[in-house]
């Protein structure tokens, strides 16, 4: 009541210290800085959520990671290696230059001649045998094998001029290009000048550590966007954040901690949250060579992991939704599979394990360990929202049926090392679904782990199920999307049912903004000025 | 002097050398960066790719060896997570942290140093044990609390001050600075006091030491028995007098609230250097822990210099001795 009389005050009174916001203005606080403004240089959330500001792409994923139509108004698979996108007509880039197919196979061209990207977009345009333009406004995209996501991986390229860096005679060649003249350095759209898209926003400044100032982009093919001017401000501990916000510094910020969700509410502030994309799972290992000794686990020759029974036990023991209750104060939901509904390949009503701790000691009787057997679980604790009171919780769990369980939590850059070398017979973390579909989850998670493939890049719990890899493989190759999302729900099904790994909850993302505002919680966690809208004024 | 000078240059120069080492050695041993840089669902062709890219793909003692070979030539290499030189992403950085450091260190002289003197002039009076209690409040209270604390009264219930980040930048003789407009001063008030209050407690405690020291000495009583007012005597040669230690102390602080104001400028989400390292160091981004260790020795080994060179300017015995050696 005093912070709202303040405000009235400030209407009426030239406080000194008070300096008036414009209407159009808006100010956030974000929680991890891009690390560029090359769309093509690092393929990391705050980049491409920053990148959709400036940078349109062929298509674009709404809210809820669903593909929608960008600078294309409209695709089509001509077969299963032959993409044709309708470009929209009388788009312009933010310098006047005419928006056409020449652009998208310019861009197409220059993302794997990005220099030293520490995670690189060539996912996205690997394996496209020819790019054409028949006509200004198509583009047909030829792939050496069928792959049905060449929309969702295309929605994460922001599309360049072509002519403004110099490249208007480019013809796309697999494994070079022609005629791309000298592609613009990374380094080099940290000018306003150079940083040209069709976005809705134009780049006025970028201070590396300071700010990322946007100004609206007058010549924008659709409605013009609310704010006129949009300050990004990176604010990487949490306390400066919440702070930053009740202040008044900023309007808006990314995920403040569940710990202030009270605190913030009031002082007159609100919070939007939803579900993401991301998962929280247990990966127990799983290796089948005989030589392997799984690290950690005490009180057995054996891997007690690779009986189904003790796997099913240790998802038994878990109470998910007391961890859902009292761990993430109820901003989190307990999940079945990989995945959160609607997502596509996600099943409606997916069945959450029960917890059911005398089952679980019945199956670890019967599996040979009446008396247990005992544990090292890693966690990483300070990547994932509470993630190493997760760990904690579910090693309680896990002792009270019998497996003993001790937790090793350390900084996630330690833990992710370890993680990758195999050094924990059971790990806690987090998988975000970047395409947010099934087949990225279940690839990255579940696939037997085969690295001249491809397959099973994450899965570091080495589970192997031969009828889980042939069914993803197969979807991952099936361009019909009904008869995909079929075969990925089957293998979800199928690997759940065999516990060969083991999904704790989908985290909850939340934002906190001042009254008057509202936005709408993307799944993807991405924080957009153009969906923060107005309301009542 | 200049034998003295080049034997401390010496030192210096191998100081760093096993600091480089020390440094290198130890970011090798931390983590893999790859595990960090890379999209998640990244496979291993393009793991190994990055790190083919990044030079990580090399035997720790190449790593080193192509370290110190470039270094020598003034390239202390490219941050994996930028992508530009290490040393610009920490010069960039630099002005800010600067800003913070000098109007930290003004602060702690402003208030150090009256109250100290005070103290020492009058150690019994109520007024002097006050200065002193208060002194150990300084030191003890942490500087992150200290910090929330400032930022819930002035930022968040009196809205009087901004509760984070760095005021509009504009160039100052080519400098870009914040420090020269209403609102940029508004941005540092907060910080700097945050880090001034520690070392404004070494400066209270050391002034009133060497005043009660100072006030005991012959040349004291001698000035006031020739009759010189109070006020020269405190101002000329107590001040004087009592300076050295306090130049001393506050030279070494100055050096460490550059390189190491990490928790204050995490809290008030200021881009000074030791946010830079803090995230860095979250992110593994070698060549910028590295040079940013690397600098940060450098600018002890300059402070530490100039401190030996201002002894000389105020205590003439210093530049005597110097002078004969």
């Amino acid at each position: 009541m005093k912070r709202l009389c303040l405000i009235g005050l400030a209407g009426l009174l030239p406080l000194a210290f008070s300096a008036p916001a414009s209407a159009q203005e808006l100010k956030i606080g974000l929680a991890s800085e891009p690390t560029s403004m090359d769309p093509h240089f690092h393929n990391l959330g705050p980049n491409n959520a920053m990148r959709r500001h400036i940078f349109e792409g062929l298509v674009a994923q709404d809210a809820e990671q669903k593909v929608q139509p960008e600078l294309a108004a409209s695709w089509r698979a001509l077969d299963d290696t032959t993409w044709e996108f309708k470009l929209r007509p009388g788009v312009k880039f933010s310098n006047g230059i005419e928006f056409s197919a020449k652009d998208v196979i310019y861009t197409i061209c220059r993302v794997p001649t990005v220099e030293n990207s520490p995670s690189s977009f060539t996912f996205a345009v690997r394996n496209f045998t020819s790019v054409e333009a028949p006509d200004p406004q198509t583009v047909v995209i030829k792939t050496g094998t069928p792959l049905p996501l060449v929309p969702n991986n295309l929605a994460t390229i922001g599309i360049l001029s072509a002519q403004a860096n110099g490249g208007e005679n480019v013809k796309y060649r697999a494994g070079g290009c022609e005629g791309l003249g000298t592609p613009p350095k990374s380094a080099d759209f940290n000018d306003p000048a150079k940083a040209i898209g069709t976005g809705p926003y134009k780049l006025a400044n970028y201070t590396r550590g300071t700010s990322i100032i946007l100004e609206r982009n007058e010549s924008y093919r659709g409605r013009a966007p609310h704010w006129a001017k949009v300050t990004f401000r990176p604010m990487s501990s949490q306390g400066a954040r919440v702070a930053g916000l009740l202040a008044g510094d900023v309007d808006f910020i990314e995920n403040p901690p569940i710990q202030d969700f009270e605190r913030i509410k009031n002082a007159g502030f609100q919070i939007a949250e939803g579900l993401s994309n991301r998962i929280i799972y247990i990966h127990l290992d799983q290796f089948q060579d005989p030589n392997w000794k799984t690290p950690g686990v005490k009180g057995t020759d054996k891997n007690p992991f690779l009986d189904k029974r003790v796997r099913e036990a240790v998802s038994k023991a878990i109470n998910r939704q007391a961890i859902v209750d009292r761990i993430m104060g109820g901003h989190a939901k307990a999940a079945g599979e990989l995945l959160p509904y609607p997502l596509f390949g996600a099943t409606k009503d997916f069945p959450i394990e029960k917890y059911d701790p005398e089952a679980a000691k019945k199956l670890l009787a019967e599996a040979g360990y009446p008396n247990g057997f005992e544990v090292t679980l890693g966690s990483p604790n300070d990547r994932y929202i509470n993630d190493e009171k997760i760990a904690q919780a579910v090693a309680q769990m896990l002792t009270r049926v019998g497996i003993k369980t001790n937790v090793d939590a350390m900084t996630a850059s330690t833990f992710f090392t370890r993680r990758n070398k195999f050094e924990f017979s059971m790990y806690l973390a987090g998988w975000g679904a970047d395409s947010g579909e099934m087949s990225n989850s279940m690839n990255s998670l579940v696939v037997t782990l085969q690295p001249d493939k491809g397959l099973g890049p994450t899965n570091r719990g080495r589970y192997s199920n031969k009828r889980v890899d042939e069914l993803v493989v197969k979807a991952m190759a099936t361009v019909d999307d009904a008869a995909r999302e079929r075969l990925l729900q089957e293998a979800s099904k199928l690997a759940m049912s065999d516990y060969g790994i083991i999904p704790l909850h989908f985290e909850v993302t939340p934002w906190a903004f001042k009254k008057g505002l509202s936005y709408r919680p993307r799944v993807d966690q991405y924080t957009l000025a153009t969906e923060i809208t107005q309301v009542g004024s | 002097m200049l034998v003295y000078l080049i034997r401390r240059l010496g030192q210096s120069l191998l100081v760093i050398a096993v600091m480089a080492t020390l440094v290198f050695v130890a970011m090798f041993a931390v983590g893999d960066p790859v595990d960090i840089l890379a999209s998640p669902d990244a496979d291993q062709r393009e793991r190994d790719a990055i790190a083919k890219r990044l030079g990580l793909d090399r035997p720790l003692w190449e790593q080193f060896g192509l370290f110190v070979w470039r270094a020598l030539h003034g390239d202390l290499g490219r941050s994996f997570v930028y992508n530009v030189p290490a040393v610009d992403v920490i010069l960039q950085r630099l002005p800010a942290t600067l800003e913070l450091a000098l109007t930290g260190l003004v602060f702690s002289i402003a208030i150090g140093i009256p109250l100290g003197v005070l103290a020492g002039l009058k150690p019994y009076s109520r007024l002097g044990r006050g200065i002193m209690s208060g002194s150990i409040l300084g030191f003890s209270l942490p500087n992150f609390w200290i910090g929330l604390m400032l930022i819930l009264l002035f930022a968040v219930e009196l809205r009087l001050l901004p509760a984070g980040g760095r005021g509009p930048v504009v160039s100052v003789l080519g400098i870009p600075t914040a420090a020269f407009s209403l609102e940029g001063l508004k941005h540092l008030i907060l910080p700097a006091l945050t880090l001034a209050l520690y070392k404004s407690a070494l400066v209270i405690r050391i002034a009133q030491a060497g005043t009660r020291e100072v006030m005991l000495q012959d040349y004291i009583r001698f000035a006031r028995a020739k009759g010189l007012s109070r006020q020269r005597i405190i101002f000329v040669h107590v001040l004087k007098n009592i300076m050295i230690p306090v130049v001393t102390v506050l030279g070494l602080e100055l050096g460490s609230m550059i390189a190491f104001a990490v928790v204050t400028e995490t809290v008030f989400a200021y881009p000074g250097m030791g946010k830079l390292l803090i995230d860095s160091i979250n992110r593994l981004d070698r060549p910028v822990i590295v040079a940013y260790l690397m600098m940060t020795v450098v600018i002890f080994v300059i402070i530490n210099l100039i401190v030996d060179l201002l002894y000389a300017a105020i205590d003439p015995r210093v530049r005597l001795a110097e002078a004969k050696g």
